[in-house]
């Protein structure tokens, strides 16, 4: 089980809502996925289309925990009013502190990262911050009071999986809150392998959305996911420079 | 009366008085929206009581696909 704060989640598999090329090939992705917390952007309406459908609108909210992040906000300030208005919605307690400090990268601001995600606690929120993969920052974060640390694996969107494993590993291990690895995941792979380094979770988009079949690969992440995790808990064998035999070396029928 | 609504101007009809009148006119009243005005968020209970004048600024913002 997932515990973020108070809550527990059955699936490890975090799921963004954003490029999907259809409403229905989204709900269906969301649907095999079986992720149980979906992230959503928080933007102004286009009043003058008012009626256009809103995918929020067409899913069953009682069964999702939903996860808005402060993407388009670049100081704290901006993002703790992201996440006000949020959860002024009165349907979410949880915030993605999600502030970029580049717009090339889309690397996030650290400064910012850790002011907002003081203000958001010190107002009640489940704050889950978007980070860079910076082992003392996710240890500064987790003194203020953090329920999740979420360090990318590579750049927004970038699919490249994860670049630097050994950062990531540092992170999970000297953690006791989750870690759930954001950002970059590009493959089944990729998850599997976040999930292999003891992660407690993997939130990822475009993996899913701007895949060829994006149904097919909402499943295909949700079987790394488990099997990564399954993995982790088993314990690997050790790596070695030869080979060792599987077949006892006793009582060969040749010689 | 004429507000400014998502940046944008826009004249209102004259039985347009509060933030409930102005979901209504939209037509948004069923919706999923939170609706701040001039940089304050209104509270979802009070639109009634929530009366909007002449060069307020109104936002009316949505959660949308994201990750």
């Amino acid at each position: 089980m997932l515990k973020i704060g108070d809550q527990r989640f059955k699936s490890r598999l975090l799921l963004g809502t954003g490029k999907y090329p259809s409403f229905e090939v989204q709900k269906e992705a969301v649907r095999v996925s079986e992720a149980e917390i979906l992230t959503f952007a928080v933007r102004r309406m286009n009043i003058f289309e008012a009626t256009q459908p809103n995918f929020l609108e067409l899913l069953d909210v009682s069964q999702y925990k939903l996860l808005p992040n402060t993407a388009g906000a670049k100081t704290a300030e901006e993002a703790v009013r992201i996440a006000r208005l949020a959860k002024a919605s009165g349907l979410c307690d949880m915030v993605k502190v999600e502030i970029i400090g580049c717009d090339k990268t889309l690397l996030p601001d650290p400064v910012e990262t850790l002011k907002a995600s003081e203000m958001l606690l010190a107002e009640g929120f489940i704050v889950l911050p978007y980070t860079s993969d910076d082992v003392v920052l996710a240890k500064r974060l987790e003194e203020l009071g953090v329920h999740a640390i979420m360090p990318g694996a590579s750049p927004i969107g970038s699919g490249k999986g994860i670049v630097n494993p050994l950062n990531l590993k540092f992170i999970i291990e000297q953690s006791s809150i989750p870690v759930i690895v954001d950002a970059g995941i590009g493959s089944p792979k990729d998850a599997a392998f976040a999930m292999e380094l003891g992660a407690d979770g993997v939130l990822l988009n475009t993996a899913v959305s701007g895949a060829k079949d994006p149904v097919k690969m909402a499943l295909a992440m949700k079987k790394a996911v488990e099997a990564g995790r399954l993995g982790f808990e088993a314990g690997r064998i050790s790596e070695k420079e030869y080979a060792v035999a599987s077949s006892p070396e006793e009582g060969m029928v040749t010689s | 009366m004429t507000i400014q609504l998502n940046g944008q101007p826009v004249e209102l009809p004259e039985d347009v008085k509060n933030i409930d009148d102005l979901l209504r006119h939209y037509q948004l009243e069923n919706r999923i929206v939170i609706v701040e005005l001039n940089h304050e968020i209104a509270d979802k209970s009070k639109y009634t009581q929530l009366p909007i004048a002449d060069g307020d600024k109104v936002e009316m913002i949505h959660f949308v696909g994201g990750g």
